[in-house]
């Protein structure tokens, strides 16, 4: 199906092995993390087989998710840029939420929530390596006071939450507008997909497409 | 005492406490006097034997504390303060540094990890090392700074009142060794009135600050201290006056915490709602039949996005 005639490339492969192996990372981080945040949840840091290996695989893989996201911000960045017809969007927010495509909202590869939805994302995980950083007992939490111990987990507990919650919201969104989960596993998306979710940017691969010819 | 005397147990829901019903034993306490102490570190030595502990041998930075500090293979310490007082005069002041052993303990409430923290019914907290996952929150709940993570085996380690000694009816290894009588132990009450014997003794030979230290912050303590500067026990190598578990971490587990469950709970109901209320976002060509269908061919550009100008424009890759 990738090269049939109605099919656009939406998510190359280096950013789609990217996403996956970020979820992958991420679901194993997200649910030890919870599993101590929560320990009505402890069951959760039993998918790293033990308690006491999830406590030691965690950093690590926060750190993976960390990289992983280094590359997903080199590779996107620049769709994410807030732009003016961004208004557009957050103005008729409850037809997107009501699935109204009557409008045209001139978006462009990533709606303003999904961009709003990156900064997030890029700003907790900093706050995230950061913190977790210093509180990552085996290694560096003996060079810090314990103040700054007890600021990192903080920190490091409201980041994670928010990330999850974020996270969350992206997998729910994914399910709910369909065809979107098959854009980032096969990387195509159709091109009335396109058109409906991302006008300008149809608009802007078209225009692309007749200047090639 | 025995393994169900458990009455607090970390990371255990109060929907879901730790075993309530045998809660009637009579509370223990140490009582360091600390005016009595002539720092022969007898206490550390059987502290040592009895837990069966090897620190390893330091070397001398210029002070009497040996070890440098409280260690995975050190529950306790002398800490030694020397003292000019208003008079010129010198006091040498020393405390044995270990686990007070809080009726409200900061280390349990911050562990993550079921049942690696316990507090029995006699009020000793207790650390449950298989249980021990090492991620330090303990180091952080602890307003004494006492716990320390063994870079052995990753797992916490303190005092543990000598529980094991305990339960058979003996006192704590460093009680039974020292040669002055500066560290008794029994119950709550019975240290609380032989320190304020003891302290009434030192009132009246001049030290009139001299008091009880059994702070409040944590609910008490089941490590006390006869100090003869009770209203400055910074002096006694910085303990602290008035702990209390820290801000933070109560902000942690009391605000966050069930903040977040809240908002786990609303995010999942709301979005199980909307899709239940909306339906699937579907393409409308792949649906002829969908509502609203929006084809190229009549696109007009009738809507907001025409007021709109000058936009900038991003190729796609």
């Amino acid at each position: 199906m990738a090269h049939k005639q109605d099919q656009i490339l939406r998510t190359k492969f280096t950013e789609r092995l990217c996403h996956w192996s970020i979820v992958v990372c991420f679901f194993l981080a997200a649910t030890s993390g919870i599993s101590w945040f929560f320990p009505t949840f402890s069951w959760m840091s039993n998918f790293l087989g033990t308690p006491q290996m999830a406590r030691a695989l965690h950093p690590f893989l926060g750190i993976a998710v960390f990289v992983g996201l280094c590359y997903m911000f080199k590779r996107f960045v620049h769709h994410n840029m807030p732009v003016r017809s961004d208004s557009i969007w957050f103005r008729n927010v409850k037809s997107v939420l009501l699935a109204d495509h009557s409008k045209k909202l001139r978006i462009g590869k990533y709606n303003a929530g999904q961009k709003i939805l990156f900064w997030l994302i890029m700003s907790s995980i900093v706050v995230l390596l950061l913190s977790g950083l210093v509180m990552w007992r085996a290694y560096f939490a003996e060079f810090f006071p314990i103040w700054m111990l007890r600021l990192a987990i903080l920190a490091h507990s409201v980041a994670g939450i928010g990330l999850i919650l974020l996270i969350m919201g992206h997998i729910y969104l994914a399910i709910w507008v369909r065809g979107s989960i098959t854009g980032m596993v096969t990387g195509y998306v159709s091109k009335s997909w396109a058109r409906q979710h991302h006008d300008r940017w149809a608009e802007e691969l078209k225009a692309k497409e007749s200047e090639k010819a | 005492m025995n393994s169900q005397n458990i009455i607090r147990r970390s990371a255990t829901s109060s929907l879901t406490p730790a075993p309530q019903i045998r809660d009637h034993q009579v509370e223990v306490a140490k009582l360091i006097d600390v005016t009595t102490c002539i720092g022969c570190k007898a206490c550390q030595v059987a502290c040592n034997e009895w837990n069966d502990l090897r620190g390893e041998v330091e070397t001398n930075v210029g002070v009497y504390d040996n070890p440098r500090d409280l260690h995975p293979d050190t529950w306790t310490l002398m800490r030694f303060t020397e003292h000019e007082t208003e008079d010129n005069g010198l006091e040498w002041l020393i405390r044995k540094d270990g686990c007070m052993h809080c009726e409200d303990p900061g280390c349990l409430k911050a562990c993550p990890a079921p049942g690696a923290i316990v507090q029995y019914a006699n009020g000793v907290v207790d650390f449950q090392s298989d249980n021990c996952i090492g991620c330090g929150y303990c180091v952080a709940g602890c307003p004494f700074d006492v716990p320390r993570i063994s870079k052995k085996d990753n797992k916490a380690y303190k005092c543990t009142l000598c529980s094991d000694r305990l339960a058979v009816g003996q006192e704590p290894a460093c009680a039974k060794t020292c040669p002055t009588g500066a560290i008794a132990f029994g119950s709550k009450e019975d240290m609380k009135e032989l320190a304020a014997t003891r302290v009434a003794e030192l009132q009246e030979r001049g030290y009139d600050n001299a008091g009880l230290y059994d702070p409040a912050g944590v609910g008490g303590t089941h490590v006390m201290y006869v100090l003869h500067h009770a209203d400055e026990p910074g002096l006694y190598a910085g303990l602290p006056k008035d702990p209390k578990i820290s801000a933070v971490v109560e902000g942690w587990k009391d605000l966050l915490k069930p903040a977040a469950a809240v908002a786990g709970a609303v995010a999942v109901g709301a979005m199980a709602a909307h899709f239940i209320g909306v339906g699937p976002n579907t393409t409308d060509d792949d649906h002829p039949d969908g509502r609203s269908g929006l084809r190229p061919e009549d696109e007009t550009d009738t809507t907001e996005a025409g007021k709109v100008t000058n936009l900038p424009r991003h190729a796609a890759e």
